[in-house]
């Protein structure tokens, strides 16, 4: 278990490293790139480029302002170059909205599509099979931006039923703060739904035929006990691979495009707004923000893949 | 062990199978599984199904726990037992007889426990689902019969995956799960062909062990006659879906009307008589279910076809003094006497003179 841990703070640091080297390079070989130009505003005159640059350090040679700014992302000194504020203070705040919104969603499309998948493997070739696999493609042919925009337009600003956009604070008021995320959560879920329910639909299928399923039945289980304990869990195992990817991405900003349309103030929108004004400092943090959560929820699955299946548990 | 006389306990016969048909529609037309099998078991008996790969015997087994139901499926036909019908029961009435009146054991011990669950619980959850037992009482019972299988360690070895055993030490639990609501029935479908041969015999002899304990019937579905020597009371043999021939032990071993069952018999190999040159078989392949041939289904492969066996045989007694010996042959009875070769005293049945008088 400790070689485990080890292993994995290892490929932690390593991934952590190369997406922060490749993002930093990437921002400064942009074309318009030059964040002293943004920063002297329309007219510059030269002197006062040529100062910024000492100030900042932009004529530094590369490796040296890339640990430079590394050192400020692990001080919690780095400021942005286009608002002058400190990253780590802007960040602090919409990391628990950000939270709220991923965990609070994935709860939503786990419980969705594991309830669809099983229904639908169950009725497999039925009427309601079919109809349920046309909303899944239908769920998952969705842009979040296009049901993101028409669930404001309708259900926030036609019928009033929900607020449009925004975020309240859970311990301000538990129930704004679940009023305000029930479309966000809707409209990440709907994709993650159809595609979970898809997959968990043919992995039933799959382990249905499987011979102790046959014998749970002639143990005389109930068919839902069998489906339960037998079926179901079998089943999920390989869906919990996939989930650990895709929940580590929205829990690490990724959910850019939900984030923007509730006007959320999340991690993600604020990765959005600094890529819109090149602003590296803010992406570079957001960037190893997000593969921390990616390599942390890869770790957790495979946590989670050994008590699940005892065939890979650890030696 | 005494030779029971079949189905006619004095108490009546525990299960009552009567002129069951199973079939599946296909993509390649309607199979016909079992096409009218009717058979009596009395407590304690052991009945062996013999038959090819393809027979119908399996199935017809697994019907009788409603284990092939399926939106393809259709039966006829009526199966009793302790005078409950089992082929139109509801899943209600068949979960209540299911492993704690008629309980069975799969032939692939490799497959047919989950590979996530312990041994133990997958025990446990059987005996608790049909008796109200505390957790450690049924624990306790797991224990034990894993001990009594033949589990070394049976106390830590409860707590173990599937994946921990072998293949023998996998169908040992099989057994004790089978046993674990002491059923009065216990099927057996092909319980040691999965198995290495050195397995084979200790399997078997578990079985037969827990039957005298326990005094439960038991359905033995095998391919392999050599299998059944030592432990049926009575042998049905089935081919194409339909019993061909039934009867004692002694009477199908030393006496066999059907030219099938000579085939069978002849295809055992037996270690105490010099070896052939060739190991012998039966000519040709069983039909498909999907398409069988008129008359006797056997007759394609027959060595002594004749006109009378386009025609179907029923299944009757037709040998003077062995009234309870049915089968399926039109050949008259002193005549299979005398074209019956299965190489005597090389291999299968000793030779004619063997017939019991």
């Amino acid at each position: 278990m400790g070689r485990f841990v080890v292993r994995r703070v290892v490929q932690m640091l390593i991934v952590m490293f190369a997406v922060s080297v490749l993002t930093f390079l990437i921002f400064n070989v942009l074309p318009g790139g030059d964040p002293a130009l943004r920063m002297a505003g329309r007219n510059p005159d030269p002197s006062q480029l040529k100062r910024i640059r000492a100030d900042w350090g932009f004529n530094d040679p590369v490796y040296v302002q890339y640990f430079k700014t590394m050192g400020q992302v692990f001080s919690g000194d780095l400021i942005s170059y286009s608002t002058q504020q400190n990253v780590w203070q802007e960040l602090k705040g919409r990391i628990p909205r950000t939270f709220a919104l991923a965990i609070g969603a994935t709860i939503m499309w786990m419980v969705f599509a594991t309830a669809l998948g099983l229904y639908t493997a169950i009725k497999a070739g039925k009427f309601a099979d079919r109809f349920l696999t046309i909303i899944a493609l239908i769920g998952i042919s969705m842009p979040v931006f296009w049901i993101g925009a028409l669930m404001n337009y309708y259900l926030g600003f036609k019928l009033g039923w929900f607020p449009n956009g925004g975020y309240v604070p859970f311990f301000d008021d538990p129930w704004q703060w679940f009023y305000h995320l029930v479309m966000p959560w809707t409209a990440l879920s709907l994709l993650f739904i159809g595609v979970y329910s898809r997959i968990l639909r043919s992995n039933v299928l799959d382990t249905i035929n499987e011979d102790y399923v046959r014998t749970a039945r002639a143990k005389g289980l109930t068919e839902r006990r069998v489906l339960i304990n037998h079926v179901l869990r079998n089943s999920l195992i390989p869906v919990v691979t996939l989930w650990g990817l895709d929940f580590g991405a929205v829990v690490g900003g990724g959910a850019i495009l939900t984030e923007t349309v509730f006007e959320l103030q999340g991690v993600g929108q604020y990765a959005a707004e600094s890529i819109g004004q090149l602003d590296v400092p803010p992406v570079l943090f957001v960037t190893i923000f997000g593969a921390f959560f990616i390599v942390l929820l890869n770790t957790v699955v495979d946590v989670l893949y050994a008590a699940l299946d005892p065939r890979v548990r650890l030696s | 062990m005494s030779s029971r006389p079949g189905g006619a306990g004095t108490a009546g016969p525990l299960l009552t199978v009567d002129d069951l048909h199973v079939s599946f529609a296909t993509e390649d037309g309607v199979v016909q599984a079992v096409d009218g099998v009717s058979f009596e078991l009395a407590a304690g008996e052991v009945l062996a199904v013999v038959g090819e790969s393809g027979s119908g015997k399996s199935v017809m087994a697994m019907t009788l726990m409603g284990l092939t139901r399926s939106p393809n499926a259709r039966f006829e036909g009526k199966a009793f037992y302790k005078g409950a019908e089992l082929v139109e029961a509801s899943e209600d009435e068949l979960r209540a007889v299911r492993a704690a009146e008629i309980a069975i054991i799969f032939q692939d011990p490799m497959t047919s426990l989950n590979p996530v669950q312990r041994i133990g619980k997958q025990i446990i959850e059987q005996i608790q689902e049909h008796e109200a037992l505390p957790d450690q009482q049924a624990l306790e019972r797991a224990v034990e019969l894993l001990e009594r299988v033949g589990i070394p360690r049976a106390r830590e070895r409860v707590d173990s995956y599937p994946f921990e055993f072998s293949g023998g030490m996998r169908q040992r639990v099989m057994i004790a799960l089978a046993m674990s609501c002491d059923p009065s029935i216990l099927i057996a479908d092909e319980p040691t062909t999965a198995l290495d041969v050195t397995i084979q015999a200790q399997i078997l002899e578990r079985i037969r062990e827990l039957r005298e304990q326990t005094g439960a019937a038991v359905i033995l579905v095998t391919h392999d006659l050599g299998v059944v020597a030592d432990i049926a009371d009575r042998i049905a043999v089935m081919y194409a879906g339909r019993i061909v021939e039934q009867g004692t032990l002694d009477q199908i071993f030393y006496d066999p009307q059907h030219p099938y069952t000579w085939g069978l018999l002849g295809s055992i190999m037996r270690v105490d008589k010099p070896r052939p040159q060739r190991l012998p078989a039966i000519a040709g392949l069983p039909p498909s279910l999907a398409d069988r041939p008129e008359g006797c289904h056997f007759r394609p492969r027959c060595p002594h076809e004749f006109a009378e066996c386009r025609k179907v045989p029923p299944l009757t007694s037709r040998v003077e003094g062995q009234p309870d010996h049915f089968d399926r042959c039109w050949l008259p009875v002193d005549q299979k006497r005398d074209k019956r070769e299965v190489l005597p005293g090389v291999i299968g049945l000793d030779s004619k003179e063997a017939a019991p008088a």
